[in-house]
């Protein structure tokens, strides 16, 4: 499904990402985990299309498509979806308005049949109630006085609507509360299938346990300095990261 | 298309203007010697920028240069035509309304109710036409132009006030003349549109009772090669409530001089600007909102998005006289640049002589964010769509703020004709 090699990125000349190899096969979710400041987030942006950061080296290829050539609405049309770490708020801008809008962009970029305002509020309502959104937040600006919670609960509602093929969850487990925590790991279990991949940046194990990972990958200093199984996540929980990164120097 | 005849021996500008009017005076109806003194100070005045020399301190950002050239003709109005206007929804131009054509009402395609009719009405004005360019060009040259008069205690309900320009080279001088009764009540909903080169130079005259009010929403979407050079002056008496809304997208130069003087206790007016411009076009709002009387309060919100080679004015003074205690008077700028050809000069200007009052002003001037655009390019939104959304939620609170659903209808489809010309 995503096959990155040699992946290296820099914003204002310096240098985040510094050759990350990483290919996550169909139907499968890895998680990256590692220190703060290591390039989680840029490789996530990097990924969406984010045009700040500079490639300078290394290809990734989605589904069989050159991405890095990609404008972002093409990538997201694609099936790429990225959940921000940091969701952007849009004052002057009606949730349930942008929601559409991007429902819509990404179906009519699918060959599919646009949704009336009807049909795509029964399917928003349905969406939020199965994530315990309150519905005001269909009618509020996007992320606008949101709790951090919320802003997260939002993306999880904007993947959940957009059905992606490989979905990148960038820290959507921080903040969330132990309930909230459940209901956005049963969000991504929905769509687990053999047409489904995510790759999820995490700090915890608790989001793990609901999400069981078939790969775990270091990310620190801008590499993949170690991969493992589901386990590796709970060892790194116990050691820290001092052992990776000093084997790796 | 026609265009302005292009002076050739023939004098241009001010001058052609004055020439006109000593052509044409014997015509032009009511009171003459008024009209001679409009001309005696336009003469005085001339037109900012068409002449050598410095131009006035209110007209340091705008010239009137490109008139200079041009000798618009007395318009020969064709009546009767049903009411259009491209890109927009006609069951918005049913119901009670008085349309213009170039300048002479046209009463085939008006729906005028009883309170409203039209004439030259010369005579009174709130104007003053010894310091005013506009005001002396339009008192020299009016033919005709609407009456509104509302009894008191009367709901005049929504009016529509179109000016529509039919013949390129012409100008037309409209003078019009609005009292809303005490108490009384009206939404007046103000279109200027047409075709060709033309010149729309109108003056509105506005008297609010005591407890009347009046919105106004002012739609200003002239041909792109016109001039359109608007004063209105409105005084507001005790308790009195204006709430003004111009949304100016059109002409190739623009200047809205809009002018409100809260003379009674307790008057509270409104006047929101937004003006969308794009090519080089050049658009101007000078505002002088004058506090006279105690406890009143004023509200201002002037938007500019502005793209290509763009040129955006907004001047705006607001005045506290010492009488006016507990003034409460806002105002705030925020100006969008969408490349980096556009342009924008803002001026506030705050004359405060009372001492206990609360006045604030403030201004922006930004880009788009580039976090919010990515966000929604992230979310499958193309580029075109997702500036188009930006810049339509930094107009929000302007246009949500539109308290006639008629109004806000025809704003909304005058937004969306923007983004449609102008995709990215
Ligand atoms: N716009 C930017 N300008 C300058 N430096 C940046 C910018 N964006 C990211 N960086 C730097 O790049 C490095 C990687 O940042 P990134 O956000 O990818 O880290 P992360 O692994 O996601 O960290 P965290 O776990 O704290 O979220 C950091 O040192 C950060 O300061
Ligand atoms: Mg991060």
């Amino acid at each position: 499904m995503l096959d990155i090699k040699a992946l290296a990125a820099s914003i204002d000349g310096k240098p985040i990402l510094r050759g990350i190899d990483l290919s996550v096969p169909p139907g499968q979710i890895h998680a990256i985990m590692g220190p703060n400041g290591s390039g989680k987030s840029t490789l996530g942006y990097v990924l969406a299309g984010r045009e700040e950061y500079e490639v300078t080296g290394g290809s990734v290829t989605f589904a069989g498509a050159d991405l890095l050539a990609m404008e972002p609405e093409a990538r997201a049309a694609a099936g790429l979806f990225l959940a921000f770490q940091a969701p952007v708020e849009l004052p002057g801008v009606g949730n349930a308005n942008f929601l559409r809008t991007a429902l819509n962009a990404v179906r009519r970029a699918r060959g599919e049949a646009e949704l009336d305002a009807v049909q795509f509020l029964k399917l928003a309502r349905a969406e939020a109630k199965r994530l315990a959104m309150p519905e005001d937040m269909l009618k509020r600006n996007v992320n606008v006085g949101f709790s951090g919670g919320e802003k997260k609960r939002n993306e999880v509602l904007q993947m959940a609507l957009l059905r992606p093929r490989m979905a990148i969850l960038d820290e959507t487990d921080s903040g969330l509360d132990i309930d909230a925590l459940k209901i956005v790991a049963d969000g991504v279990n929905a769509l687990r299938g053999p047409e489904f991949s995510a790759l999820v940046i995490t700090h915890h194990q608790r989001l793990l346990d609901h999400l069981v990972p078939d790969r775990v990958h270091v990310l620190a200093q801008g590499r993949i300095l170690q991969s493992g199984g589901a386990e590796l996540a709970r060892e790194l929980e116990a050691s820290g990261y001092a052992g990776v990164v000093a084997a790796a120097a | 298309m026609a265009t302005a005849m292009r002076a050739g021996g023939v004098p241009g500008g001010v001058d052609a203007f004055l020439a006109r009017f000593a052509a044409d005076a014997a015509a032009l109806p009511g009171d003459g010697a008024a009209r001679r003194d409009a001309a005696a100070a336009l003469t005085r005045l001339g037109l900012p920028g068409t002449t050598a020399g410095r131009r006035p301190e209110a007209w340091h950002f705008t010239s009137l240069r490109p008139l200079a050239g041009l000798n618009f003709v007395a318009p020969v109005p064709v009546l009767g035509a049903p009411l259009t206007i491209p890109g927009f929804d006609p069951a918005g131009f049913t119901g009670p309304r008085l349309v213009f054509t170039d300048g002479v009402f046209d009463a085939a395609a008006s729906a005028a109710p009883g309170f409203a009719t039209n004439g030259a009405g010369a005579g009174d004005t709130l104007a003053d036409l010894r310091a005013n360019s506009l005001d002396a060009l339009n008192a020299m040259l009016c033919r005709d132009g609407a009456a509104i008069d509302i009894a008191a205690g009367i709901d005049g309900g929504t009016l529509l006030l179109v000016h529509r320009a039919q013949s390129p080279g012409s100008s037309a001088h409209p003078r019009h003349r609005i009292r809303i009764g005490s108490q009384a009540r009206l939404s007046l909903i103000e279109i200027a549109c047409g075709a060709g080169e033309t010149l729309h130079n109108p003056m509105s005259e506005i008297l609010l009772e005591e407890g009347a009010e009046l919105h106004h929403v002012r739609l200003q979407l002239e041909d792109r090669s016109a001039f359109h050079l608007a004063s209105l002056h409105a005084r507001l008496a005790a308790g009195a409530i204006y709430r003004g809304f111009t949304l100016a997208l059109g002409a190739r130069l623009a200047r809205t001089e809009l002018n409100l003087h809260l003379v009674g206790p307790g008057a509270q007016a409104e006047a929101h600007a937004v003006q969308l411009l794009s090519d080089r076009q050049h658009g101007d709002i000078t505002s002088c909102i004058a506090h006279d009387a105690p406890g009143c309060a004023s509200r201002q919100q002037v938007k500019n998005v502005l793209t290509d080679q763009a040129h955006g004015v907004f001047q705006g003074q607001i005045q506290v006289a010492q009488a006016a205690q507990k003034t409460d008077g806002y105002q705030m700028h925020q100006a969008l640049l969408l490349s980096d050809g556009a342009a924008v000069d803002c001026k506030p200007q705050l004359q405060i002589f009372a001492d206990d009052v609360k006045c604030s002003h403030g201004a922006t001037v930004g880009a788009l964010d580039g976090d919010q655009l990515f966000y929604l390019q992230s979310r499958g939104v193309p580029r075109p769509a997702a500036r188009a959304m930006l810049v339509r939620a930094f107009l929000d609170d302007a246009l949500t703020a539109i308290a006639d659903p008629r109004a806000l209808s025809l704003a909304e489809q005058a937004v969306g004709g923007f983004f449609e010309r102008h995709p990215a």
